[in-house]
């Protein structure tokens, strides 16, 4: 898993709520066999038309917002279906943080296991990060996992609307740990052999 | 303070808790099928591991199969004979038990499951698929994962897990004549809304919970994804019992008896506090149909698609506006009435043989109108000889609906099966997200007897009124 310290980058503004897996990756992509091919996929039933060819309304294929690795989107983001193809989908394209004020379980867990980042950020700050992003695309927005935080780099303090220009973000310390030093959980679970064993041999009885 | 079942379960299967660090989680039983898991083994494959007990593995394919009556699988599209393959190498190589296509106990995943009896009350059941909730009709704590979780667990027989909160749901009062166990959970998540179970786990109670049979709690728990729960719970009972008892994998003889003692155990303490709790009378539940694009979007069919102005919050109001949008509905709308082209019975909520028999209750002696297609597709093999053992496929083939084999088909649009663009599907699946049955289908989700009463009026129907 690719490690995640710190991240500074332009954003995509996805006003959306409630966004599902089949969104972010259609059933049609999850026929493959291996986790390649995924990128082409994402947003798919938005980005592109009927034709194939892209749809110049959906903000994924706005010129401005290219290169962006922070995804800022609406509540309960990542319903539905277990897939984790959705998260290959969105890291495959290159994003590697997700901004919402909720991310549905499923999602959140196979976000993490993957080196994207999901940050949970109130309704409020997420809607100022989207007029924000929307107004002036070139925003850049910085995150550093270390200390937790999300900031304007391009801004003075204050200047965002909010009195700090600056966020903090929760995360369990653990994934905190995984994510920092790129670390996923087989190696741990396979270090708990001998609990393992015990469990299921008292188990059996 | 007395535990809930939720508390019960999990505190019986955390093996190491470190400081700072999730819980690991023993599991009893992982559900695998051929969508995702071909790269969970690969990694195993990749680490040079086994599966560390395929015996408590069980694998079939439900997803990307055709269910066509005479579908031979030379003529499969490429992609879905490739998963196949994988699924069925991987299962030779890793001494995994597979439930193939060939065989006749095939079906989906969540069918099967408690239908082999695999799913048994106090378990921990996993499976790379959301709907694993099913599971959790038996009092078993079941939810979905994602592909690298499935490795974990072929690889450990252990997931890391953070403890989730627990959320009481009561329904209380006795349900009326034509509203099912789909209406219950459709009622539910349009009051809590789509991700208003995030971070809980439900439990469902009360007397109309008690009341239902093993398919109808399969229904209810099945939707608990859909409204944002890690799993749904419903404590096991006398009709549990009855049900497990005698199938394949069931306890036989005094391990038996054994193990009906320990579940009688299996129920949340009188003085047990939950984090959350939701009350619904169930006699005042009519039958449900979403008019949206997440299944909390729904309402009683007498009622009306809500107007956008009469909703408060801006995200709220942008989501019904994109919803009505999608769907072509106007907004104020009755919802009984509206056409519709596709009617779709199946999917790992309602294609167990319960629902096919209310289905074919109504569509017996009458007619699908010509421009209507409908699809009934049983849950599994065996769903699908019962029924055609008590001759539902004849009623429903006399009625003009197509009988089909076992598996997922329409559900989610990764086999042949997919509404077309525009369509409106009246099904009784699980999730009417945009596109989610084919490109640009509008689904309408409600229960068996209502979408067989769509199907012979052709248009979104009461099915109180021809019961």
């Amino acid at each position: 898993m690719q490690p995640f310290t710190t991240l500074t980058s332009t954003a995509l503004p996805l006003r959306t709520e409630n966004v599902d897996t089949d969104q972010i990756i259609p059933a049609r992509y999850l026929t493959a066999v291996t986790q390649e091919g995924m990128g082409d996929g994402l947003f798919s039933w938005w980005r592109y038309a009927r034709d194939g060819s892209p749809n110049p309304d959906f903000v994924l294929n706005q010129p401005q917002y290219q290169g962006s690795e922070i995804l800022v989107a609406g509540r309960n983001f990542g319903i539905g279906s277990s897939r984790e193809h959705a998260v290959w989908a969105l890291t495959q394209y290159g994003f590697r943080a997700v901004i919402s004020p909720a991310f549905a379980d499923i999602f959140y867990n196979n976000s993490l296991k993957n080196g994207l980042l999901p940050i949970r950020l109130p309704e409020e700050t997420v809607g100022r990060l989207l007029d924000l992003v929307e107004e002036v695309p070139h925003t850049r927005i910085a995150i550093d996992l270390p200390s937790q935080t999300v900031t304007l780099p391009d801004f003075d303090s204050g200047t965002a609307g909010d009195s700090e220009g600056s966020w903090s973000f929760d995360i369990d310390p653990f994934r905190k740990q995984c994510l920092l030093r790129g670390l996923d959980d087989l190696g741990y679970l396979l270090d708990k052999e001998e609990q393992i064993s015990a469990f299921e041999a008292a188990a059996s009885h | 303070m007395g535990k809930t079942l939720f508390e019960k379960i999990w505190d019986a299967h955390v093996i190491a808790e470190d400081e700072g660090a999730p819980a690991v989680l023993y599991i009893d039983a992982h559900l695998v099928h051929e969508v995702t898991s071909p790269q969970a083994f690969a990694t195993l494959r990749e680490r040079g591991l086994p599966v560390r007990r395929p015996d408590k593995t069980f694998a079939t394919m439900d997803h990307a199969i055709p269910t066509r009556i005479g579908a031979v699988e030379i003529d499969w599209p490429d992609d879905a004979a490739t998963q196949v393959r994988t699924l069925r190498q991987n299962c030779a190589d890793f001494d995994v038990p597979l439930f193939d296509i060939e065989g006749d106990v095939q079906g989906i995943v969540h069918v099967i499951g408690p239908e082999l009896g695999v799913t048994q009350p106090g378990m921990t059941i996993v499976c790379g698929d959301s709907h694993t909730s099913t599971h959790g009709a038996f009092g078993a704590l079941a939810f979905g994962i994602g592909t690298s979780e499935v490795g974990h667990v072929l690889a450990t027989q252990c997931l890391m897990q953070k403890q989730a909160k627990t959320f009481a749901i009561n329904v209380e009062g006795a349900l009326g004549h034509g509203v099912t166990a789909k209406d219950i959970i459709l009622a539910i998540i349009a009051k809590n809304g789509a991700g208003g179970g995030v971070g809980y786990v439900f439990e469902y109670r009360g007397e109309a919970i008690r009341a239902l049979d093993m398919a109808s709690r399969m229904t209810i728990c099945n939707m608990s994804i859909e409204g944002g729960a890690r799993a749904g719970l419903i404590a096991p009972d006398e009709t549990t019992f009855e049900y497990i008892k005698g199938r394949t994998y069931a306890p036989k003889g005094d391990a038996w008896d054994r193990a009906v003692a320990h579940w009688r155990t299996l129920k949340t303490d009188e003085d047990a506090v939950f984090d959350r709790a939701l009350t619904l009378d169930a006699s005042a539940l009519e039958p449900m149909v979403t008019y949206g694009t997440n299944p909390g979007q729904g309402v009683p069919v007498t009622k009306h698609v809500p107007r956008v102005n009469d909703l408060e919050d801006p995200a709220e109001r942008r989501s019904l506006q994109n919803a009505l949008d999608y769907m072509g509905l106007a907004e104020g709308q009755p919802i009984e009435g509206q056409h519709v082209d596709i009617v779709f019975i199946g999917s790992c909520t309602n294609s167990r043989i319960e629902d096919l028999r209310a289905a074919a209750a109504i569509a017996k002696g009458r007619r699908v109108p010509n421009h209507v297609e409908a699809l009934v597709v049983p849950g599994s093999k065996a769903v699908k000889a019962q029924a055609e053992a008590e001759g539902l496929d004849r009623i429903f083939s006399e009625a003009g609906f197509e009988w089909r084999g076992a598996g997922c088909s329409m559900c989610l649009a990764m086999n042949d099966d997919k509404a077309g663009e525009g369509k409106y599907v009246a099904s009784t699946s699980n999730r009417n997200f945009m596109g989610r049955q084919g490109p640009g289908s509008r689904s309408l989700l409600m229960s068996p007897i209502m979408a067989a009463a769509a199907a012979v009026n052709g248009r979104v129907t009461d099915v109180r009124e021809i019961l």
